[in-house]
C-alpha cells in the first residue's frame, strides 16, 4: 500500500484584480462622472450635468427595463417597444391638458396630484395596449427570431400611425405644472426641479424592481424563468402567464418612461417613441440582454456620457454612445452584466 | 443562353414568368411606351428599388440576417456620388469614382459593424445597424456644412446626361417614335443598365455555393457550422456583398435625381418601404424583388392619389377619413406587412412558385 503523496493545500489571497473583477461594471458610474469632472473642469457646471445625466438615465432605465427582462424570460425582442413611449406620452399630456385647472393651481401638492395622474393614466394605457399588442402580434410569432422582429416593427408602423390618426401629426408643445418650472438655487448650483422629481421616480422604479425581484416569490419565479424556463414549467408554474405580466409590466413601464420624457422636453410627436428607442438598444446591448441590474448601469452610463459630451461638442452625443457601445462590446461580447442561459 | 444569364434560376412557374417578362419588357421600353415626366421617374425608382431590395434579400431572404442599416449603405453610395461630382466637377470620372468610393466605405463599414456585432449573438445586429443607422443619419443632418444637412445637396450631371444634349439629329431626325432623344434618355438607360447588370450579379450570388451555404444558415445554423462552414465569415460576407450592391444602387438614385437628401436615402420610412416590398414580393426568391418594387411603387404613386379622391368623396367623418387620408398610406401598409408576414411568409412569388 502506497501513501498518498504528500499535500497541503494553501488558500491563497485572492489578488485586488479579482477581488475587483465583479464589481468593475458598478465602478464604471463614478469613474465616468469623474471623467466627466475632468472634461468639464467647473464644479457646478459638473453638477448640473451630472444630475440631469442620471435624470436622463434613469429615464431610458425605467423605459428599457420592460424590454430587457421580456428579452430574457421569453427570448422575445419587440421592436416595437417604443411605440409604447409614444402613446403613454401622448395619452399623459392628454390628461395634463384636461386637467388644466390643476396643473395651473398654485399650489404644489394639486400639481403633482395632476402629474401623478396623467402618469397613472399613460400606464393604464400602454399596459392595455401592451397586452392587446401581446395578444395580436408578439403571440402568434414566438420562437422565431425573424418573423418576431417584422412583426412587432409592423406593429411599430401601425402604433405611429394610429397615433397620428388620433392626435394629429403636429408636435404638440405644453408646459409643465408650475411646481415642476424653473429650478432651486443651492449656492452657484442650478438645480432643475423636473430633473430632481424624475432621479427620484428613476430610483424608486430601480428599488421597486429590485425588490420584487430580489425578495419576492414572482420576482424568483421571473429570475429562474430567465436562467431557464423549462425547468421552471417543468416545476409546475406557468411561465406562459407570467411572459405576460411582466410583458405587460415592461409596457406599463414604457409608458412611465414616456410620460416623464414629455414631461422633461415639453415637446411630444409620434416619432418620439422611435428616437427613444434608439437609446433604449444602446443601453439593453451595453447592459446585456435580460439583465436589469446591467440595464440600470448601461442607462446610467448613456445618461452621464450623453451629457457630457453634449456639453463639450453638441454634435457627438449619440455617436459618443454608439462608441461606447462599441467599446463595451469589444471588453465584454455580451454586456456588462450577462444573464447565464441555459440554451 | 437565357438559362445562363439568369444563372439557372429561372421563375419556375409560367404566370410568374409571364408577369417577369411583362415587366423586364415596360422597364426597358418605358420611355417609349409611356413617354411623361412622372411615369418615366416611376420606371427609373422602379428599377432602382428591385436593385435596392434584391440586395437586402441577399441579406434578409437567404441569409436571415435582419439589418436596419441598409438605407444608411445606399445613402453612403448616394452621398459618396453627390460629394465627388460636387468637388471634381461635372463629369464621368467623377461619378465612377464617387461609386466606387462610396462601395468601399459601405463595404468597410458593414465589416466593421458585422464584425462586433455578428460573433455574439446574431439578434444583436438588428438592435446596433438600428442604432448606427439613425446616428449616422443624425449625423449628415448636423454636418451641414459637408452634406447640405436638411436640405440635402443638388450638383449637376455631365453634360451628357443632362435634357440639354441632343443626340441622333442627322440619323432620326432627333426623335424616335416621338420620344426626343435627350440626355434624359440616356440617364434612363443608364440607370436601367446598370440596375440590370446588378440584379443579374445579384441573381449569380445566391444560386453559387455560397448562396447554397447563406441558405443552410438561415435553416440551421448549428448545423451549418458543424459541417465545417465558418458561419461568422459567411454572415459578414454577405452583409458586405449587400452593402456594396446597395450602395451602388444609391449611387444610381443619386445620379437620377441629381440630388441627395436624408429623407430620400438615410430615412427610417425608407428601411420600412424596403422590409415591405421584400416581404409583399417574397423573401428569400430575388424576384420578389422584382414583384414587389413594381407593385408598391405603382401603388405608391397611383393608389395615394386614389385615397385622396376616396376622403374628399366621403366628406368629413371623423375618423373614418383621417384613416383613409393619402398621409394614413403607412397605416395599411403596416396592416399590410403583419398580415402578410403571418398568412403569406413566402409572399407574391412563393405563392406562385411551387417549390418542390
Amino acid at each position: 500500500m502506497t501513501h498518498a503523496p504528500e499535500h497541503n493545500p494553501q488558500i491563497q489571497q485572492m489578488t485586488l484584480q479579482q477581488r475587483l473583477a465583479p464589481a468593475w461594471p458598478g465602478l464604471l458610474v463614478p469613474l465616468l462622472m469623474c471623467a466627466g469632472f475632468a472634461l468639464t473642469l467647473n464644479p457646478s457646471s459638473w453638477l448640473t450635468l451630472t444630475l440631469s445625466g442620471l435624470a436622463m438615465g434613469l429615464m431610458i432605465f425605467i423605459m428599457a427595463s420592460g424590454m430587457t427582462l421580456v428579452f430574457g424570460l421569453m427570448d422575445v425582442i419587440n421592436f416595437g417597444h417604443g411605440a409604447f413611449v409614444s402613446l403613454g406620452a401622448f395619452v399623459g399630456v392628454s390628461v395634463l391638458f384636461a386637467l388644466g385647472h390643476l396643473t395651473a393651481a398654485p399650489s404644489v401638492a394639486l400639481n403633482l396630484l395632476a402629474v401623478l395622474m396623467a402618469i397613472c393614466a399613460g400606464m393604464a394605457a400602454t399596459a392595455l395596449a401592451g397586452w392587446a399588442f401581446e395578444r395580436v402580434i408578439v403571440k402568434p410569432v414566438q420562437g422565431n427570431h425573424l418573423n418576431q422582429i417584422l412583426v412587432t416593427v409592423g406593429g411599430l408602423i401601425v402604433a405611429e400611425q394610429l397615433i397620428i390618426v388620433l392626435w394629429g401629426p403636429e408636435e404638440i408643445y405644453f408646459t409643465r405644472p408650475e411646481a415642476l418650472k424653473g429650478s432651486f438655487i443651492i449656492g452657484s448650483i442650478a438645480v432643475e426641479k423636473f430633473r430632481l422629481v424624475a432621479v427620484c421616480i428613476g430610483i424608486v422604479v430601480f428599488a421597486a424592481m429590485h425588490f420584487v425581484l430580489r425578495r419576492t416569490k414572482i420576482g424568483l419565479i421571473v429570475r429562474a424563468g430567465v436562467q431557464n424556463g423549462e425547468m421552471v414549467e417543468a416545476l409546475g408554474y406557468r411561465l406562459r402567464q407570467v411572459f405576460v405580466a411582466v410583458f405587460v409590466t415592461g409596457c406599463a413601464l414604457a409608458g412611465l418612461g414616456g410620460v416623464m420624457w414629455a414631461l422633461y422636453q415639453e415637446v411630444i410627436t409620434a416619432h418620439m417613441g422611435n428616437q427613444a428607442m434608439i437609446l433604449i438598444f444602446i443601453v439593453v446591448i451595453i447592459g446585456g440582454l435580460g439583465s436589469i441590474e446591467g440595464c440600470f448601469i448601461g442607462a446610467l452610463l448613456v445618461g452621464l456620457l450623453q451629457n457630457y459630451v453634449a456639453f463639450v461638442e453638441p454634435k457627438l452625443a449619440l455617436v459618443s454612445n454608439i462608441g461606447l457601445m462599441v467599446a463595451i462590446l469589444v471588453w465584454r461580447p455580451m454586456g456588462l452584466i450577462p444573464v447565464v442561459k441555459a440554451k | 443562353m437565357i438559362q445562363k444569364i439568369l444563372s439557372y434560376d429561372t421563375p419556375r412557374s409560367i404566370a410568374l414568368s409571364m408577369l417577369l417578362l411583362c415587366i423586364f419588357a415596360g422597364l426597358a421600353l418605358a420611355p417609349f411606351l409611356f413617354p411623361g415626366v412622372r411615369t418615366v421617374d416611376t420606371a427609373a425608382r422602379i428599377c432602382i428599388f428591385i436593385v435596392l431590395v434584391a440586395s437586402y434579400d441577399l441579406l434578409l431572404g437567404y441569409g436571415g440576417i435582419v439589418s436596419f442599416a441598409h438605407t444608411m449603405f445606399f445613402g453612403v453610395g448616394a452621398y459618396s456620388v453627390a460629394l465627388t461630382s460636387l468637388h471634381l466637377g461635372r463629369g464621368f470620372d467623377a461619378l465612377i469614382l464617387g461609386a466606387a468610393i462610396g462601395a468601399v466605405l459601405a463595404t468597410c463599414l458593414a465589416a466593421a459593424i458585422g464584425l462586433f456585432s455578428l460573433r455574439v449573438r446574431a439578434i444583436f445586429f438588428a438592435m446596433i445597424t438600428l442604432a448606427v443607422a439613425s446616428a449616422l443619419a443624425v449625423l449628415v443632418s448636423q454636418f451641414s456644412d459637408l452634406t447640405g444637412g436638411e436640405d440635402g445637396l443638388t450638383f449637376k450631371l455631365p453634360r451628357e446626361l443632362g435634357p440639354a444634349f441632343k443626340f441622333g439629329q442627322t440619323l432620326f431626325d432627333g426623335t424616335v417614335f416621338g420620344v426626343k432623344l435627350n440626355g434624359k434618355l440616356l440617364t434612363y438607360y443608364l440607370v436601367f443598365g446598370t440596375s440590370l447588370v446588378l440584379f443579374l450579379i445579384t441573381l449569380r450570388l445566391v444560386n453559387a455555393p455560397f448562396g447554397r451555404v447563406l441558405q443552410a444558415i438561415r435553416e440551421n445554423e448549428f448545423r451549418a457550422e458543424a459541417i465545417g462552414y465558418r458561419v461568422v465569415h459567411y454572415k459578414i460576407a454577405a452583409t458586405c456583398l449587400s452593402a456594396a450592391i446597395a450602395s451602388c444602387a444609391g449611387a444610381l438614385y443619386a445620379i437620377w435625381l441629381r440630388y441627395v437628401g436624408p429623407s430620400t436615402t438615410l430615412s427610417l420610412e425608407l428601411m420600412i418601404d424596403i422590409l415591405l416590398i421584400l416581404v409583399i414580393g417574397g423573401m428569400g426568391t430575388i424576384y420578389g424583388a422584382v414583384i414587389g418594387a413594381t407593385l408598391f411603387l405603382l401603388t405608391e404613386n397611383y393608389l395615394q392619389a386614389a385615397m385622396g379622391r376616396l376622403t374628399s368623396g366621403i366628406g368629413d367623418i371623423p375618423v373614418v377619413s383621417a384613416l383613409l387620408s393619402p398621409d394614413r398610406w403607412l397605416l395599411w401598409m403596416g396592416i399590410l406587412f403583419i398580415v402578410s408576414v403571418y398568412c403569406f411568409p413566402k409572399g407574391i412569388v412563393g405563392h406562385f412558385r411551387k417549390d418542390p
